[in-house]
């Protein structure tokens, strides 16, 4: 699986309560959520993100609360990846369990700027920087997290078990 | 090499003999939460498993607290969806208006977790409950879901911070005032993925209130639990509250932590926290000037009985400040009562204080006290992030019930001492 998209930047500690205010976690319908994802740190975001785009982050990104609502916001505006230099776990988690890629790499967190174009291939967590012309290479999922992913999902690799039980 | 605290309770609830951090396993849940932003989109992938029944009807709590009383429509729908859910599903522990609470108080107040239980939550101060010795954790609604169905949940054993707390808080400093300390000095990733596990003879000085604050805010500095050492006022807290079998887990002398912060209790000033980050402290003597136009003492880190009796030592024969709205939230109904019938509100009231019934309300910028543009308010609660409690160009200061009562009669932000 790859993705290529423009480059959407933001700084360290992006909370959960900006990516999705809790104003709007009335519903849990994706397509409402992401008509309101970034608004507080960044009104633009929703008229500018194009379907593909990869957000960037610094430190700690998706930290706070546990609101699914946060990855399900940046997947439904059409958000293809997340790079971040790390993330807040329980946002790690939530993004591997309902299938939006999310890498960890210092290295193209802090290198890549707002606009660059950047592709990305899940498979060997490569990360090319077209604009710059550089590449990096980011955190492998560990091999329970992959299972999950061939698996589409938390809910797919259950589903898969309870298969396996009852065969 | 030995186990942390955290280690030894996750390796019995995978069945093992022993675990390491980094170790990927599979564990035995004792309790799984959820509250009514996060339930309905679990209830969703939960139907999508294709399973007809919990895995144990007296192990899910379903807490519909935020949005509660329903403030509108959407929050009333989400509600009634959850609800007819657990009646579907036979789940004993929903608690329905009336006997909500804000769940993080309400679940140890059930009895519904003790010592040695592990618990996920679809809400990341889960945490909480590690001031009883249980292992507890934030999840999403996907994890909550497969936990309904299954009673098992993917751990990654996690490595461990040892906090040693020494001496004895002076007045008017509580657990709130440590823990923010705390995240001042490590950061709002300080502890990522990491256990925080309190230990030494401070802790004894730590009422069960205090407990509850500070393990309830591990998650603001990252931290994937926050824990302490069982001793008597945690086993007598137990013994008031429930009667399900317990066990205390130590962790053994040779536990490896990556970091041991050693921490005097008598040191520690009462601290605030400028926004936006929980990790902005500054104590007391050095906050400067800051008019405030609101006060919230409440919330699942500092709306226990405790707190509202510091609240009312502050406030009793005196006057909120005419430029401050002052709300004021028990988080439970048994401590609501509890206040009522010790005349806490009657000082509250006297004091031009409001009174509230439980609700996260303010404290996510749901209902009951959101601030316009340029507000700041003073709030007992654990998150000071942009446009949290309202209005983008809004301002949080965190604090304990202490500073937050104090700053409500001066109409900035300031200490006991100085009313
Ligand atoms: S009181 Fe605040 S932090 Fe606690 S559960 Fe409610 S919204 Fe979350």
């Amino acid at each position: 699986m790859k993705a290529q998209g423009k480059a959407i930047k933001y700084g360290d500690n992006v909370d959960t309560d900006v990516i999705i205010p809790a104003r709007y976690l009335n519903t849990s319908d994706p397509n409402e959520l992401a008509k309101h994802c970034m608004e507080d740190i960044d009104t633009e975001f929703v008229s500018k993100v194009q379907k593909g785009d990869i957000m960037v982050g610094g430190k700690n990104f998706g930290c706070g609360s546990s609101r699914e609502h946060a990855p399900i916001a940046i997947k439904a505006s059409g958000i293809s990846c997340v790079i971040a230099e790390t993330f807040a776990r329980i946002f790690y988690r939530n993004s591997i369990n309902i299938g939006l890629p999310i890498i960890e790499c210092p290295e193209a967190a802090m290198d890549i700027s707002d606009g660059d174009t950047v592709s990305i291939d899940f498979d060997t967590g490569k990360i090319v920087n077209v604009t710059k012309n550089k590449e990096y290479v980011g955190v492998p999922f560990p091999e329970f997290m992959q299972e999950i992913i061939a698996a589409d999902g938390l809910i797919g690799y259950i589903k898969k078990q309870q298969g396996n039980k009852e065969a | 090499m030995g186990m942390t605290m955290t280690q030894k309770i996750l390796a019995d609830h995978a069945g093992l003999d022993k675990v390491v951090a980094g170790q990927l396993i599979k564990a035995k849940l004792d309790m799984v939460l959820g509250n009514d932003i996060t339930t309905p989109v679990a209830v969703n992938e939960f139907k999508k498993i294709g399973v007809d029944k919990v895995f144990d009807v007296n192990k899910i709590a379903i807490v519909p607290d935020h949005f509660t009383p329903n403030k509108d429509i959407k929050s009333a729908e989400q509600v009634k969806y959850i609800r007819e859910f657990a009646k579907e599903k036979g789940i004993v522990n929903f608690f329905e208006v009336g006997q909500m609470g804000v769940e993080h108080a309400l679940l140890p107040e059930k009895g519904l977790v003790v010592p040695g239980d592990v618990v996920i939550g679809a809400d990341s101060h889960t945490c909480t409950y590690g001031a009883l010795g249980a292992f507890s954790t934030g999840i999403g609604s996907t994890d909550m879901a497969a936990g309904m169905a299954t009673g098992e949940a993917w751990f990654k054993v996690p490595e461990a911070i040892k906090f040693v707390l020494k001496g004895k808080p002076g007045k008017w400093v509580g657990g709130k005032d440590v823990i923010l300390h705390i995240i001042g000095m490590i950061g709002v990733d300080g502890a990522l993925y990491r256990s925080m596990e309190f230990t030494g003879d401070g802790v004894s000085h730590l009422s069960m209130d205090d407990r509850f604050a500070m393990a309830n805010m591990a998650i603001e500095a990252g931290g994937k639990n926050g824990i302490f050492e069982v001793d008597e006022k945690t086993i007598e807290y137990v013994k008031e509250h429930s009667t399900k079998p317990y066990k205390v887990y130590k962790a053994d002398d040779d536990a490896e932590y990556v970091a041991t912060y050693e921490i005097d209790l008598s040191q520690v000033k009462p601290t605030v926290a400028f926004p936006h980050l929980p990790s902005n402290t500054r104590t007391i003597d050095n906050v400067g000037d800051v008019k405030i136009d609101q006060v919230v003492i409440g919330s699942c880190t500092n709306g226990r009985i405790e707190d509202l009796r510091v609240a009312s030592e502050v406030l009793k024969g005196r006057k909120v400040h005419e430029d401050v709205r002052c709300i004021i939230i028990p988080a439970t109904q048994k401590i609501w009562k509890q206040a009522m019938s010790e005349g806490l509100f009657d000082i509250f009231i006297d004091a031009g204080a409001a009174v509230s019934t439980p609700t996260c309300g303010p404290c996510l910028g749901g209902h009951m006290g959101i601030l316009a543009k340029g507000e700041r308010a003073v709030a007992t609660t654990n998150r000071n992030f942009v446009g949290r409690m309202g209005h983008p160009e809004s301002e949080i200061y965190l604090a304990g019930p202490a500073i937050a009562a104090a700053s409500a009669v001066l109409g900035k932000i300031g200490s006991p001492e100085e009313i």
